[in-house]
């Protein structure tokens, strides 16, 4: 049989029991789209996770020296004062995998300013800094090398300090505020980044020339970390052993021997939080995936119930020179156009609930094109797998006996 | 001497019910030539309607040969019985047989279905031809529920027609009908036959035996008897003489 005189048959076969087909394609309905909006929450989980690990800096690697020891006693990770001005130099010049670099310091303070005031951290770093943790300057501009080079008191704050010393929304550029009681002029105001992945407020900061915070304020010559970021993704372990190599070779440590630093990178916090929101994807997706199999069972019973109620037919058809072949593929049809049918209504209403999700729940929803063939793929897998069976029944009748069904 | 159709030999068929064997045909030796309308006459157990069933290629012979337009069938599988069904083979059931909610015309399609060279205009054009030369052309959108016995075994023989077979078996085609419409039906067969299609009918009504050249007698499962009919009896010719019944006479 000609396969447009199949498909012509079977809709109208289907279509006379529509009230049945219905039924039975609204079980893969109701599967693809749970499948398609289930992969869209996880995907839009695992894209806002990404997000927000973007956000902390691309690529960004900081090195801490280890923990200190006193009279035996270990002190907490980074305590140490193994980190000197001439390790930074050292990784900035010798280390072509690292695109930005920058020492850091890091103390507390209280800030006053406009009769308030706040403690916070102070960070004491090089322009570069703003590069490798992607910071924007909303309002005035970040300070310069030559501010470092001059060890100017000019500072640039978030906007967390910016609300508790000036007021949310106020312009600090050009106003002053004392650290620690040294003055410094507010030069500019950091775009807000938010929380990051574990709740830490990232606009709580002031950020203020390296020199100026290790000279001024901290009177110290060792640094407490230094931050880079490697050229690319791809180069963050190339980028971690020319780190470990050089600062190994510095502090006069052999090959074999443990460093006395350690090297964080933003890729295993990434690569976790994504393995998290992955598992996530795919125990959602798996759950959704039942109804679908369920619904793929809906459509065997169901073809089942056809074969034998027509019986008759199939002994009719196959008396007339149908052969075991052209039933097969009748059969196989119905149950195909039922579940693809069902599939593409399935992807409409799958599309339509996640963006009722987006929008009642508040979540971030992604739907993927990939997610749309997927399940067109399974559905029509399910088609045939569970039509297969019904099909085969009807095929393997044997006419006469067919003709005789009551 | 004509063209031999149907040439079986020594054919036996032995139905197995649990450690019960029922023979059915205790070998059956037959020839039908071309043009022949045979009347298969016997009484039920016979044997007649397993014999129709073996020669219309639904159902296989225990033993014994089996030649179809010099086709030897025992030789052939399940596809290849297929496609002799559809192409030399016309098969008309006691109890019609058609498609329910479908279209006389699409029922007459459906052998040219299963036959992929016809393209769908031709397939239209043929089985609007096999409906008009069973009288049905002004009905050929009417589904079967739409339509009486003798109307829907008219549209039956149709779909037989519209392959163009070497024969046409009919098994009890006038069982269900009344004496009119077995009369028109027995006409339409005749006509057939005067075109030169072979036609073999199986009944136990002496009376529409006699409209067949042929008369083959089963009794249990062998022949008893097998004679030419000197004058068959003309359908056409009595239909003009019978009374036209009514609807309400009908039923």
């Amino acid at each position: 049989m000609k396969l447009k005189n199949q498909l012509r048959a079977a809709m109208r076969s289907l279509g006379k029991n529509k009230m049945r087909t219905f039924l039975t394609m609204l079980g893969i309905i109701i599967g693809v789209a749970s499948v398609i909006a289930m992969l869209a929450i996880g995907q839009g989980s695992k894209e806002s996770i990404q997000k927000q690990i973007a956000n902390l800096g691309t690529n960004l690697l900081t090195v801490y020296p280890s923990a200190s020891m006193s009279g035996g006693v270990r002190m907490e990770a980074g305590s140490s004062q193994r980190l000197t001005m001439d390790d930074y130099k050292a990784v900035a010049e010798r280390c072509p995998a690292v695109m930005y670099s920058t020492p850091v310091v890091r103390t507390s303070g209280q800030l006053i300013a406009s009769g308030q005031n706040w403690r916070t951290s102070v960070w004491g770093v090089y322009p570069d800094y703003f590069s490798i943790r992607t910071l924007e300057v909303e309002k005035g501009a970040a300070f310069t090398l030559n501010d470092d080079r001059t060890a100017n008191k000019v500072c640039v704050i978030g906007q967390t300090v910016n609300k508790y010393l000036f007021g949310e929304g106020q312009d600090p550029v050009g106003k002053m505020i004392r650290i620690n009681k040294i003055p410094f002029q507010v030069i500019g105001l950091i775009t807000a980044k938010g929380q990051n992945a574990w709740g830490q407020d990232q606009d709580d900061i002031v950020i203020a020339p390296f020199n100026t915070v290790q000279v001024r304020m901290l009177t110290v010559t060792y640094i407490n970390s230094i931050m880079v970021s490697a050229t690319s993704e791809k180069m963050i372990p190339e980028a971690t052993d020319e780190l470990t190599q050089v600062l190994k070779e510095r502090h006069r440590l052999g090959p074999s021997e443990d460093p006395d630093f350690s090297i964080r990178s933003q890729a295993d916090i990434a690569s976790a939080a994504t393995a998290t929101s992955g598992i996530l994807t795919a125990l959602l997706a798996s759950i959704a995936s039942i109804s679908l199999l369920v619904g793929g069972i809906g459509i065997m019973n169901i073809m089942l119930v056809s074969v034998t109620e027509r019986t008759r037919e199939i002994g009719i058809r196959m008396g007339v020179g149908a052969r075991g072949r052209d039933v097969l593929l009748q059969f196989l049809i119905e149950a195909l156009m039922i579940s693809l049918i069902g599939g593409f209504l399935g992807a409409g209403l799958g599309i339509v609930a996640s963006g009722v999700i987006a929008s009642v729940m508040n979540w971030p929803v992604t739907i993927t094109l990939q997610s749309i063939i997927l399940s067109f793929i399974f559905s029509t897998a399910i088609g045939i797998f569970f039509g297969w069976y019904p099909a085969r029944k009807a095929s393997s009748l044997n006419p006469i006996d067919a003709l005789r069904y009551e | 001497m004509k063209e031999t159709i149907i040439s079986v030999k020594h054919l036996v068929k032995i139905y197995k019910m649990g450690d019960l064997e029922v023979h059915a045909l205790r070998g059956i030796n037959l020839d039908v030539h071309k043009s022949n309308f045979v009347a298969i006459m016997g009484k039920s157990g016979s044997g007649k309607s397993t014999f129709m069933n073996i020669a219309g290629c639904l159902d296989v012979p225990t033993k014994g040969e089996y030649m179809l337009d010099n086709v030897d069938v025992g030789k052939l599988n399940k596809d290849q019985l297929a496609h002799l069904r559809n192409k030399k083979i016309g098969f008309v059931f006691q109890s019609f047989n058609l498609l329910a909610r479908t279209s006389a015309l699409e029922n007459v399609e459906l052998p040219l279905m299963y036959n992929s060279r016809i393209s769908s205009k031709d397939m239209r054009d043929r089985a609007f031809k096999a409906l008009e030369s069973v009288g049905l052309a002004d009905r050929f959108h009417h589904l079967p529920s739409q339509l009486s016995g003798g109307e829907q075994q008219r549209v039956a023989i149709a779909r037989a027609l519209v392959n163009d077979p070497v024969v046409i078996l009919a098994d009890e085609p006038t069982g269900n009908l009344d004496t009119r419409t077995s009369v028109e039906v027995m006409g339409i067969f005749q006509k057939l036959n005067t075109m030169g299609i072979t036609v073999i009918i199986v009944t136990h009504e002496p009376d529409i035996a006699s409209y067949a050249n042929r008369n083959v007698t089963f009794r249990d499962g062998r022949i008893q008897k097998d004679i030419i009919v000197e004058k068959p009896r003309n359908a056409a010719a009595e239909l003009l003489t019978m009374p036209v019944l009514t609807e309400e006479d009908t039923i």
